[in-house]
């Protein structure tokens, strides 16, 4: 047998976990490089798991590993990995440290505080994130619907204590007002997904019974549901086939989130923690946008096709609205989370689109999108630790007092906004031009997002980094150098895929050819004659088009 | 099957003078679980006469420990004699069946009382009376609440140790309850256990008087219903002319058409049939606490003894469970068209009520005991299905949920102020800051409740709905996914309430308790996890047993 390299890689960080949370109590620093230490072994895993990855291979899936689990419920611990997956735990391991560090201090307990003497706040935090790491890992891993589906709905009670437990030391409104939101969003948080997971178990149970009906064999493994579809033993009726999509959607959907089931990540993400904010929106809701593009479109594909307009809506909607409140927001988190809600209705749009562009802008978008989205919100992390508060309005003039803190700030911030030359701008064009080549109406609307998302970027800068120095700001430190390990690496990058996509797309491109073949669509032929549009030759023309919005 | 049809002409026809009564055969070896149950009871009750007291308390706890013990070696023996598969037959005269879902069902509670007993036996938890140590169990119940009598007993250390006798004849019920192959041995085993359980919720140490209320409650409607079920059971038989279940069931089947001559008004009734099989699954629906037969069950759940409230969520669930099937699937399958409907319903009501009441509780056995109905009624989605896939997931869930349950309770044992038990749910806020062991450990059972992956409670929900959909209730999952749902959010408002408030200043300790409860609290956290992680070898120990005999 041979070494089993994905299920070691999920299993490093759960260990780490344990290891974590077994540490004594007076020993906080111990517990914190223990779980550094776990996380860059899970990152040397990941990355062993791109060298191993053969972009040329036959098969969808690599490193694939296969165990009897549930005999009776047709269970198999499946794992595989194609070109999405394995870049998106890549994604996951490359961002778990820099969440890690840039969380230092953030579950240090109050003397004070202190109810006995076995409360021991900072182990769990740090344990609580390795755990979310190994369950994110293993579902982007798994082939076996079931196994997707327990760590899928496992991962929710870790994230869970992560939003509940531990948010910002107390803001404008007090330490009991605090904890009771703080409360209130991990309960929210939790009751939307776990809906979403029960509703999708009817469907896990459905898609069983289905299997079990036709072949005479119940079976989870998505390999085995393709080959039975392909040589006929499958067959869903189209009502039974749409009835399931549903179910799974609807679960993924809440995760990712699309609108109108977004609700809860506003307030999870403005109620917790910055690096926890970052674990929800970079790492945890990719779960959601990539099993659309494994579960989703592989096992219904007809289905998939069925529901596309209505999803494409949907998106756009998610894209126009995400980005209109991201506008509105006084708060630096929530507007992070509703410029997400945004990102998520891009993604959504891009897979929805069926196209190789569309389907692999979406995946490059989901890593660039986390990378962003990580470095936006640490930084903004370190910025409201600073000051205590989180609205925009209490800010002003920073980059006079901290400019390295404004400037890494502000790399976020174009990153969100899609700058040319920067890695988002790359996938959000794939996304566009896939989108426009099948749906042109859709397309050109979900253009108007690129335009709100430099206003809200542009906007949120100006207000707290420029303009006269407000008194509260005038002593702010800089950032230390832990802060600047976390944040330089994240934008070079940003740089370094904006520049040169290749290694990601040369991944990304097999996979994503072999899921829309899944689905036996082509891409449209194009009825105009267009010279072949380089990546180079796009990003003149959408550069001056942002400039030319930014200006106004 | 002949000499038990011998045996039915004497009994029912009173003919055959001229027979020679045959000596019954009794199989003495297959029926050891329920037989060394009763000895290990009746033994106790000797104790209780001619042991000193100071010595009852050691003598009893090991006598009922090795009782248990004993039966369920012998019930493993029986399984692995091949009596669940293929040696399985029908004994004593036809009355007890030795079959794969008895014995299951068997070993599952007899484990279950198992760890049970060791919460009844717990000493460390209340704080000493006198200088003496005090268990969960009044002083002395024949005293009245508040006498002078009572502070007499109270002072003179007394406990009442007769409640290891008392458990055992329950045990010794529940044994049979699932076994019973006709329909007077099913109602004498209802009563051999019920009527212990009866005695034991009244026999509160503290707050006496709401012990002995919930006690009456039980006992009152226990009897009601105890009283439509032999009805049910007399209307059976003037439609068959006989009680046995493959009897009753061959009439419904129209494969046997002789006519009784002393029935000959009354046989093949249908409407006997119905009026009598409805009567009959009230009686066993209200021992499970179905909708809509489930008002006992709160009250009786947090007025009794917390360690009685553990054991009855837990095996008696798993008894009336087993006899619910066994009526379902040997008596009435020729009935299905007829009872299905009605179990729909029935089970729909009691997952929607369940979940949908709970959420108002405030006080933590009362929550516990809305969530029990909740569970009867995803039981209720697997025990539907039908298919011998509907057993095996049905054993297993009972299995699964009776350790949660009886851990669960087990924690809640712990929790205490100075009025003894702090169930009511406000003082609970930061339990999790306070004791975040005894807080994870609670948090485990309620997520296993709620059917979060990784714990048993998710196996067991995925396997009956799996069942039910096989069987064609898809309605039915998905009326059970969003009862989950509701159902999820007390539980989770529970742990919103350890974790994340903040404690109360004058808020409950967590007692420390002995070696008795914590094996009790691990049993379930082993089991929940065990079941969870790697249910295979339980879903085919399950499976295998599957199978009724008729």
């Amino acid at each position: 047998m041979s070494f089993p390299l994905l299920t070691v890689t999920a299993a490093v960080p759960a260990l780490g976990a344990v290891a974590t949370a077994a540490v004594p109590a007076a020993r906080r620093t111990v517990a914190k490089w223990l779980a550094l230490l776990f996380s860059l072994a899970t990152l040397a895993l990941a990355a062993v798991q791109l060298a191993r990855f053969d972009t040329g291979a036959a098969g969808p899936f690599q490193l694939t590993e296969s165990h009897a689990w549930i005999k009776d419920f047709g269970v198999r611990y499946e794992l595989g990995v194609d070109g999405i997956a394995v870049v998106l735990v890549a994604l996951t391991a490359l961002l778990i440290p820099f969440v890690i560090l840039a969380g230092w201090h953030d579950a240090d307990p109050l003397e004070e505080a202190r109810p006995n003497r076995r409360w021991r706040p900072t182990q769990g935090f740090f344990a609580l994130i390795l755990l979310v790491e190994a369950m994110v890992v293993i579902s982007f891993e798994a082939t076996d619907v079931f196994v997707f589906y327990i760590f899928f709905e496992a991962m929710l009670i870790p994230m869970y204590f992560l939003i509940g437990g531990f948010g910002d030391r107390a803001g404008e409104h007090g330490e009991e007002e605090t904890a009771a939101r703080r409360s209130h969003a991990a309960v929210k948080f939790l009751l939307y997904n776990l809906a979403g997971g029960l509703i999708m178990l009817a469907a896990v149970i459905g898609l069983y019974v289905v299997t079990a009906h036709q072949t005479g064999d119940g079976t989870f493994s998505l390999q085995e549901i393709i080959r039975a579809r392909a040589d006929g033993r499958l067959d869903m009726a189209s009502s039974t086939e749409r009835l399931l999509f549903l179910g799974f959607f609807f679960a993924f959907a809440v995760k990712a989130p699309l609108w109108p089931l977004h609700t809860w990540l506003p307030n999870a993400m403005g109620e917790s923690t910055a690096p926890v904010a970052v674990l929800i929106t970079a790492v945890v809701d990719k779960v959601g946008t990539f099993a659309m593009l494994r579960f989703c479109i592989q096992l219904f594909p007809e289905a998939s096709k069925w529901a596309t307009p209505v999803i494409m809506v949907l998106a756009v909607v998610s894209i126009l609205y995400g980005a209109l409140l991201a506008v509105a927001q006084r708060d630096i988190k929530r507007l992070v989370a509703y410029a997400s809600i945004s990102h998520f209705g891009f993604i959504i749009l891009g897979i929805f689109a069926m196209t190789t562009q569309g389907q692999s802008g979406a995946t490059l978008y989901m890593v660039n999108h986390g990378i962003s989205t990580a470095a936006l919100m640490l930084v903004a992390g370190f910025l409201i630790s600073r000051r205590g508060s989180r609205l925009i309005a209490d800010y002003g003039g920073v980059q006079k007092v901290a400019p390295v803190l404004a400037g890494t700030f502000l790399v976020g911030g174009l990153a969100t906004l899609s700058l040319p030359g920067l890695a988002p701008f790359v996938s959000e064009f794939l996304v566009l031009v896939g989108t426009f080549s099948r749906y042109p109406a859709l397309g050109i609307i979900a253009t108007v997002g690129i335009v709100l998302a430099a206003l809200y970027v542009l906007v949120l800068y100006q207000r707290t980094m420029t303009g006269p120095v407000k008194a509260e700001v005038r002593a702010m430190p800089d950032l230390k150098v832990r802060e600047l390990v976390v944040v330089a690496p994240l934008i070079a990058l940003l740089v370094f895929l904006g520049v040169y996509p290749k290694p990601l797309t040369e991944i990304v491109n097999p996979a994503v050819k072999h899921t829309m073949s899944q689905v036996d669509k082509t891409d449209p032929r194009p009825d105009v004659p267009v010279r072949a549009a380089t990546d180079k030759d796009a990003s003149h023309e959408e550069a001056s088009h942002e400039e030319a919005e930014a200006a106004k | 099957m002949t000499d038990v049809a011998t045996v039915h002409s004497l009994w029912t026809m009173a003919a055959g003078a001229e027979d020679k009564i045959p000596a019954p055969h009794i199989e003495y070896g297959q029926l050891s679980p329920t037989l060394i149950v009763l000895a290990a009871a009746v033994l106790g009750v000797l104790v209780e006469a001619f042991l000193p007291r100071r010595s009852r308390y050691y003598a009893q706890l090991m006598l009922t420990v090795v009782g248990l013990a004993a039966a369920f070696a012998a019930v493993i023996g029986l399984a692995a004699g091949g009596y669940g598969t293929e040696k399985a037959h029908i004994a004593a005269m036809g009355a007890i069946a030795v079959d794969g879902p008895a014995l299951f069902l068997q070993g599952t509670i007899l484990l279950v009382s198992l760890v049970a007993v060791f919460t009844f036996a717990e000493r460390r938890l209340d704080p000493a009376a006198h200088g003496n140590r005090v268990d969960s169990f009044a002083a002395q119940a024949a005293s009245v609440p508040g006498s002078e009598s009572e502070r007499a007993a109270v002072k003179a250390g007394f406990t009442t140790t007769e409640v290891f006798p008392i458990v055992l004849f329950a045990v010794a019920g529940m044994l049979v309850f699932p076994a019973a192959n006709d329909l007077l041995t099913l109602f004498i085993a209802l009563e051999v256990f019920s009527l212990p359980l009866y005695v034991l919720c009244a026999l509160a140490r503290r707050q006496r008087l709401l012990s002995q209320e919930a006690a009456v409650k039980y006992f009152l409607l226990g009897a009601f219903s105890s009283a439509f079920l032999l009805f049910g059971i007399a209307l059976l038989y003037g439609y068959a002319g006989t009680v046995t279940y493959a009897g009753i069931a061959d009439v419904v089947d129209g494969t046997v058409k002789t006519v009784d001559p002393a029935l000959a008004g009354t046989m093949g009734n249908d409407a006997l049939l119905l009026i009598g099989g409805a009567m009959v699954l009230m009686g066993l629906l209200f021992k499970v606490g179905a909708v809509p037969f489930h008002m006992w069950t709160p009250d009786v759940y947090q007025g009794a003894p917390t360690p009685v409230t553990g054991f009855m969520a837990a095996a008696t669930k798993v008894a009336g469970f087993g006899a619910l099937l066994r009526l379902l699937y040997v008596v009435l399958p020729g009935l299905r068209w007829d009872w299905r409907p009605v179990m729909w319903g029935v089970a729909i009501v009691t997952m929607l009520i369940g979940a949908i009441v709970a959420v108002t509780q405030t006080d933590v056995k009362r929550l516990l005991a809305y969530s029990s109905i909740a569970h009867a009624g995803f039981i209720l989605a697997g025990v539907i299905a039908v298919t011998p896939d509907g057993v095996s997931s049905v054993l297993f869930y009972l299995a699964a949920y009776s350790f949660v349950t009886l851990g669960a309770f087990a924690v809640v044992t712990l929790v205490r102020d100075a009025g003894g038990e702090a169930t009511a749910l406000a003082k609970w806020a930061g339990l999790g800051r306070r004791s975040p062991l005894v807080a994870a450990v609670f948090a485990v059972f309620l997520l296993a409740f709620a059917g979060i992956p990784l714990t048993s409670g998710f196996a067991g929900k995925f396997a009956v709905f799996k069942a039910a959909a096989e069987g064609g209730a898809g309605a039915l999952v998905v009326v059970g996914v969003l009862s989950s749902a509701i159902a999820a959010f007390f539980y989770i408002r529970v742990i919103v309430l350890m974790f994340f408030s903040e404690p109360t200043p004058e808020g409950p300790t967590v007692a420390v308790p002995s070696a008795l409860t914590s094996t009790a609290i691990a049993a379930g956290v082993v089991v929940t996890i065990a079941l969870g992680v790697a249910p295979q070898y339980f879903l085919d120990l399950a499976g295998q047993a599957g199978t009724f005999i008729r």
